[in-house]
Formats: C-alpha cells, sequence, structure tokens
C-alpha cells in the first residue's frame, strides 16, 4: 500500500517537475513546482521522515516559492515576451545531459537484481531533535550565521540609492 | 515502507537530471535558472533522506535540514541580487550582464 503511494508520488513529482522545466511562463512553473513539493514532502513523510516533510512545505512550497512569486511579480515579469524563452537549438544540450543520466541510471538498475530489503524505519522527532542539538550543536551556530550573513546581504543589495 | 533503496536514488537521480537541463536549457533567464538550482537542491535532499531511512540514522535528515537553511540562504540573496540587477539594467537576460564595469 506504501510502496503504491511512493510510485504514485513519484509520478506526480517528476511530472510536476517536467511541467515546470517546460513551462512558457515563471509563474506557472512556479506553481507547477509547488505541486511538486507536495508530492515530495509526502515521499519524505513516507520515508520516516515528518519533521522534513513538515519543514519542506513551509519552507520551500511556503516562503521560497513564495519570494520566487513576490520578484517575479514585483518586477513585472508575469507576461511571457518579458521573459526570453530558450530556443529549440537551445533545448539540445540539456536533452543530451538528461538523457546520458537518465539512460546510465537505467543501464544500472536493469543490471542490479537487489535481495528484498528490510523496511525504512521512522525517526522520531526527539531522536532527530538530540542528533540535532548534540552532536551538530556547532554547525546549527555556523548556519544561524551564514543566515544572518545572507541578511545583512540582502538588506545591502535591496536599499535604494 | 518497502521500497528498495535504489529506487529512491533512481527518482533523486532524475529530479537532479530535471533540474541540470532546466539550468542548461533556460541558461539566457536567471530567474528559470535559480528555479533548476531548487530542482537540483531538493534532489539531493531526496538522497539524504532516503539514506537516513535506510541506516536508521538521524544525520542524513539533519544534513536536509542544513541543505533547507542554505538554499533560503541563497534564494534571498540570489532574489536580491536579481532584483538589484533588474534596477540598473531593467533586464533579467543573463546575455544583458556581460560587462565587469563597476
Amino acid at each position: 500500500m506504501e510502496a503504491t503511494l511512493f510510485y504514485i508520488l513519484a509520478a506526480v513529482t517528476l511530472f510536476g517537475t517536467l511541467c515546470a522545466i517546460t513551462a512558457r511562463q515563471a509563474v506557472r512553473a512556479i506553481v507547477y513546482l509547488v505541486t511538486s513539493f507536495f508530492a515530495l514532502a509526502l515521499i519524505f513523510y513516507l520515508l520516516g521522515a515528518p519533521l522534513v516533510a513538515a519543514f519542506e512545505v513551509i519552507i520551500y512550497a511556503g516562503a521560497i516559492m513564495v519570494l520566487f512569486l513576490f520578484v517575479i511579480m514585483m518586477l513585472e515579469l508575469g507576461s511571457p515576451e518579458k521573459l526570453p524563452k530558450p530556443h529549440l537549438s537551445d533545448w539540445w544540450p540539456a536533452l543530451l545531459l538528461m538523457g546520458a543520466v537518465v539512460g546510465s541510471v537505467v543501464v544500472i538498475a536493469a543490471a542490479r537484481h537487489p535481495a528484498a530489503v528490510p523496511g525504512f524505519t521512522e525517526i522520531t522527532a526527539r531522536q532527530f531533535s538530540q542528533t540535532l542539538f548534540t552532536r551538530y550543536g556547532v554547525a546549527v551556530e555556523v548556519i544561524s550565521m551564514q543566515l544572518l550573513f545572507a541578511l545583512v546581504g540582502a538588506l545591502y543589495l535591496g536599499r535604494r540609492r | 515502507m518497502s521500497v528498495p533503496l535504489y529506487h529512491v536514488l533512481i527518482l533523486a537521480s532524475i529530479l537532479f537530471a530535471m533540474g541540470l537541463a532546466c539550468v542548461v536549457a533556460w541558461r539566457a533567464n536567471v530567474i528559470m535558472m535559480l528555479i533548476g538550482i531548487e530542482i537540483m537542491l531538493n534532489a539531493v535532499m531526496l538522497v539524504f533522506v532516503g539514506g537516513s531511512a535506510h541506516w536508521a540514522i538521524a544525520d542524513g535528515q539533519l544534513f536536509a535540514l542544513m541543505l533547507m537553511a542554505l538554499t533560503s540562504a541563497e534564494v534571498s540573496l540570489a532574489l536580491a541580487m536579481v532584483v538589484y540587477l533588474h534596477r540598473r539594467k531593467q533586464s533579467v537576460n543573463t546575455d544583458d550582464f556581460d560587462s565587469m564595469k563597476g
């Protein structure tokens, strides 16, 4: 049951991302990408990471994509003629790269017949927080400094002169 | 759940390839390039979470969280830079930003 759900969500994620990267307008690409991120958040939940799933919805689909939408609307880039579209000739290196990656993945997957794997184990919020604040306390401090620097840099770049 | 780990890895690598294709195909448009980078970072997060679930260690999920913090910092700076460049040249086309004059 959960495995079926995983494959359905994987298909939704891939289809949403495909629609996003081929969309003609940036706003549509953002909306498709939000759909794809919601499906990805459910995949995270199925993989036993409820906290990461919640953060994916809150930070990615909620904050970062809305930031993109704000910038697109503030700069009035919503109309398709404002944004440069890729020509057909721009797509072939992308298709070549994607074909190489997907082809090698298919070859590797066809050559391997893995034995039955044990199911995934869920990691509770308690384990998560204990590891976060005991083993990786320094990393939390470094990340907080990085966010502060990003805030100052964004303020500096965004001021009117 | 009984999905093999390598199916998760296949999904993540296809997502990464899509993000890479987005960056390469839309290389004239700064905003779509940033979206491609977002897709690639999400694929990396999927690999971290899948590994964390497979070996039952919380570290992978922590790195996914740190990646999220890194991405939000990166996106806020990059979009501030897009607004700044648009204010200077009235364009988000990368071909217009070819001079290094201050």
